[in-house]
């Protein structure tokens, strides 16, 4: 380490540099969709369906449209008759007979049923919010009611009315995924088959700042801006103007700017973006919209809500032999705009886990039900899958008798066998899965753990261990590739670099931060390979109209895709500045080399700063004007050749008092492997916040629907049980860098890791802590005393 | 009715009219367009909308603006110094990555100093009880802990080195 080293150095990749929008968020300058009001701008109100499933006979708007300060009522005819579309669905299934999904319309305004509690039906919009409330109580909706069909497991041909004419038997589609035959083959010479049935919850996001819309529209220009909550505001524009509204692309921009958090919740084109969109075109006003939490309960796409039965074929010594998967995954009343993808593309590939499981087989049925509609949620099918495959492990370790470690050891593809392809369509490109478990069982000590847990029952308490060996596979891509799975939209990512003629660097990227510091992980590249100060660099995300079309932030593929989109860009730039350099230095480009921010004429003291090139860019005077363009700004796209796949291994232990039922978790370790990582502070933040959504699924988070009337059960933190922070532990992590070979970067992405593995690992404990094989999720307090007390009397229990 | 409502907000003289019925949270981020304080829930369970009343820890939307006439209210935007220095708990929410998308972050920090008021020597497990009536759902609250503890700590050494 030398005094003169170049202060790029200190923030670039690899260091844990303090975060850049602190500040604005520590001080109550972040600015969130809510936090802004336009010149003239107006409140919108939602009437939302108080029933899972109705008739909508008739909606008398005459005395709500007479109330004071109102300015419009819309209802569903009105939007229906103005021509717009349904909120369309991202990915084409097709079901194991070739037929295409059954994708029935997704009006923003229900126009003739209603098909879950929260439904959207008509919108009060007025000078003040409280106005179009009491408007809103004005209109008068008359409903026939419908049967309501609500459980995941029965919606299948479940008698009564079907949630959509369209498919009279609820079923969206029947897949399957993996060779049958030779899994059946597996199955038919195993020595030991582990069974399991298992529910996975269904979860409500809860990012903690509400969904928000303001629509504007200027007559003058033409123009429309919508500001928005969203994860991908470039994709909301697209589906706006491509699909719902049919608008002119080049006339619309839509702004993401503070997101307080999203976890998949806020990826999707939602109905309200529609309306005020709708209504600001209208009325020539601003229209405002923002959920109160009860109606994000009701109208934020949920997560997970799989019913599953899982085997587990083996040899005589604990070799897995094959994977059979049967899973019923509930759509909700409307495909959302990623749904179907879910439990299909990144779910069913992903069942080979760390495995070398040399035959599977899953079959996967979507059904409707008269419920929210489902979506990604933080992992996105990948927890789902999870779960499963480390719960079955676990199953079988009890069946077999073989220690869980050296069943998951054994069975282990190993750092030799990469590239691997799994028999499920993917090609691990790295990870040394054992390393991560070695390394995790040691932080945990697990050969202490038998003195533990028999000093743990000294006091009363029931102590388990529970591990996770998780992968995941993130940024999804190549685009041809999705597309031939069914996938309609591209997932690329893109960004611009631009050097100012001062020297400082804005770069525009196509990705989007709510939560996941990328003006500060992404500004620390860019410092560090231009050898720019990390204060002259600035990230803007966010705006269509600032920056180049990306896909949006989700399933954690900004700095995999985004990120190597930026490296391009920057390659661009470099490039470029070495011909300017060249000219300037009076020497062939072919000489000239770039390090720390200097070009310099191989083996000579000439040298130049990338400033310097970029004021002779934009100043160009003494310039190549012949063969090259003034101006130091390039733009890149990139399109991945393969996901990443992110793993490790997560291990806790817990405490059950069997008096209370209550679950304690003791300590908690996670090994990961995410590739390089940038900037190892943010990287552990992300771990955390991960795995308290893991745990919450695990222990405390269920979303509980009225079985017989469809009505929402948990639709408030009153009854939804968030993760507090009394609830958690702290955390023990560390990193285990294998680099990715398929991205110049080497990173493989750190967002869901922590879901992914979590649930699975605390639920490992909990059933080890009571020596049973399997509970469902959650694992509250009731439902762990009662599991306790059907053990300990099962008879009684009848 | 409109009633007039007299406060001191970050120090500042304020006189509002605000409706009977208005919650404090309304007022802060809508007449006074202070909107660091944010709205997370509707039910008072989230905390997002903490600020200090007369020194103390109140859910702004859980009290009517009315209630807050000939109050000293402390908002977010009023705990940094004149010249936009951190407040030490600001520093260390920073300092730890205390934070990440920032929406509930307000009112952690809001709700933390108070308890430098009640528990300045707080222990891990008596910040996590302290900090139940705040819900983030992005850092796992584990660094928001740390932020916590060592705020505390920076915001006694202040305290001590002021006297």
């Amino acid at each position: 380490m030398t005094m003169q080293q170049n202060p790029a150095k200190a923030t670039g990749i690899g260091a844990s540099v303090k975060r850049v929008e602190d500040y604005r968020f520590l001080t109550g300058r972040g600015r969130y969709t809510d936090d802004m009001n336009k010149p003239g701008q107006l409140h919108a109100f939602i009437v939302r369906s108080p029933h899972a499933h109705a008739t909508i006979v008739s909606i008398d708007t005459t005395e709500a449209e007479q109330a004071p300060g109102v300015h419009t009522v819309i209802t569903g005819a009105e939007m229906k008759a103005a021509g717009i579309g349904s909120l369309p669905c991202g990915w084409l299934i097709k079901s194991k007979d070739g037929m295409a999904m059954k994708e029935p319309p997704h009006l923003p305004l229900a126009a003739d049923k209603v098909r879950y509690v929260g439904d959207q039906v008509a919108v009060v919009v007025a000078e003040t919010l409280n106005q179009a409330k009491d408007a809103a109580e004005l209109i008068a909706i008359e409903y026939d009611e419908l049967p309501a069909t609500v459980a995941t497991a029965t919606a299948a041909g479940a008698t009564g009315a079907p949630v959509h004419d369209e498919a009279p038997d609820n079923v969206c589609y029947d897949w399957e995924w993996g060779d049958k035959a030779k899994t059946d083959e597996a199955f038919a010479k195993a020595a030991h088959v582990a069974k399991l049935d298992l529910v996975n919850n269904r979860l409500i996001p809860n990012a903690m700042e509400p969904r928000a819309a303001i629509g504007e529209y200027d007559r003058g220009s033409e123009e429309y801006t919508l500001t928005t909550t969203s994860q991908n505001p470039q994709l909301i524009r697209l589906l706006l103007c491509g699909f719902t509204m049919g608008l002119p692309e080049h006339k619309v921009r839509v702004v993401a700017p503070d997101v307080g958090g999203g976890f998949g919740s806020k990826i999707y084109h939602y109905a309200e973006e529609v309306i005020v969109v709708f209504a600001a075109r209208k009325l020539g006003r601003p229209v405002k919209w923002t959920a109160e939490r009860t109606e994000s309960f009701m109208s934020d796409a949920h997560g997970r809500d799989h019913v599953t039965h899982v085997e587990l074929a083996m040899d005589d010594a604990g070799t897995f032999l094959g994977l059979r998967v049967n899973t019923t995954a509930n759509m909700g009343a409307y495909l959302s705009t990623f749904s179907s993808c879910i439990p299909t593309i990144l779910y069913a590939t992903l069942l080979s886990g760390q495995y070398k499981t040399p035959a599977i087989y899953a079959e996967v049925k979507a059904v409707f039900t008269n419920t929210v509609p489902v979506d990604a949620y933080r992992g996105a099918g990948r927890p789902e899958a999870c779960y499963l495959i480390e719960r079955i492990v676990d199953v079988a370790a009890r069946q077999t008798g073989i220690d869980k470690a050296e069943l998951r050891r054994r069975n282990f593809i190993t750092p030799e066998m990469m590239p691997y392809d799994t028999p499920v369509g993917l090609q691990y490109d790295s990870g040394d899965f054992a390393r991560n478990l070695n390394d995790a069982l040691e932080m945990i000590d697990y050969a202490g753990f038998p003195a533990r847990k028999a000093e743990a029952a000294s006091r009363g308490k029931l102590r388990g261990i529970g591990f996770a060996s998780y992968i995941e596979a993130c940024g999804i891509a190549p685009s041809n590739v999705a597309g031939a799975l069914g996938a309609r939209a591209g997932l690329y990512d893109s960004a611009e670099v631009r050097f100012h003629p001062t020297g400082s660097v804005s770069v525009m990227v196509g990705v989007h931060s709510h939560g996941q510091g990328h003006e500060t992980t992404f500004a620390q590249i860019v410092a560090e390979r231009l050898g720019v100060p990390m204060d002259k660099v600035e990230i803007v995300h966010g705006d269509s109209a600032r920056t180049p079309f990306g896909m949006g932030t989700y399933g954690s593929r900004s700095l995999a895709v985004g990120g190597m989109a930026m490296m391009k860009a920057i390659d661009k730039v470099i490039a470029k500045s070495k011909k300017i350099a060249a000219h300037l230095l009076e020497a062939s480009a072919d000489d000239i080399e770039f390090a720390d921010g200097t070009f310099r004429v191989a083996g000579t003291d000439k040298t130049i700063g990338i400033a310097e090139i970029a004021g002779a860019a934009y100043i160009p005077h003494n310039y190549p004007l012949d063969e090259l363009e003034p101006g130091l700004d390039e733009q890149a796209f990139y399109d991945p050749k393969n996901f990443t796949f992110p793993n490790g291994t997560q291990i806790c232990e817990v405490e059950i008092d069997p008096e209370t039922g209550i679950t304690k978790i003791i300590r908690f370790v996670a090994v990961d492997d995410f590739g390089r990582v940038i900037n190892p502070m943010i990287v552990e933040g992300q771990v955390h916040g991960g795995l308290v959504q893991g745990i919450g699924q695990a222990l405390l988070e269920n979303c509980v629907y009225d079985e017989d009337s469809g009505q929402l059960l948990t639709g408030s933190f009153m009854d939804y049980t968030m993760p507090r922070a009394d609830d958690v532990p702290s955390f023990e992590v560390k990193t285990n860098e294998v680099l990715c070979t398929t991205n110049a970067l080497g990173v493989k992405g750190c967002g869901e890791a922590g879901t992914i593995g979590g649930a699975a690992c605390v639920m490992n404990a909990v059933c080890d802590a009571l020596d049973i094989a399997h509970m469902d999720m959650p694992a509250s307090p009731e439902r762990v005393w009662r599991t306790l007390r059907d053990k300990q009397a099962p008879m009684a229990a009848e | 009715m409109a009633l007039s409502v007299s406060m001191t907000v970050n120090g500042k003289a304020v006189t509002v009219s605000v409706a009977e019925n208005a919650l404090l949270v309304d007022v802060l981020r809508q007449t006074l367009n202070l909107t660091g304080t944010h709205v997370g829930c509707d039910t008072s369970q989230c905390g997002a909308c903490t600020v200090h009343v007369n020194g103390r820890s109140v859910k702004s939307c859980t009290m009517l603006a009315a209630q807050a006439d000939g109050a000293e209210v402390t908002t977010i935007e009023g705990l940094a110094a004149a010249d936009g220095t951190l407040h030490p708990m600001q520093a260390a929410f920073k300092e730890h990555h205390g934070l990440q998308c920032g929406f509930c972050t307000p009112g952690m920090v809001m709700s933390a100093t108070d308890l430098a008021r009640v528990n300045p020597t707080a222990s891990e497990d008596e910040i996590r009880e302290w900090l139940e009536g705040n819900i983030c759902r992005c850092t796992g609250y584990h660094n928001i802990v740390k932020a916590v503890k060592d705020g505390l700590g920076a915001m006694s050494a202040t305290r001590q080195a002021a006297e």
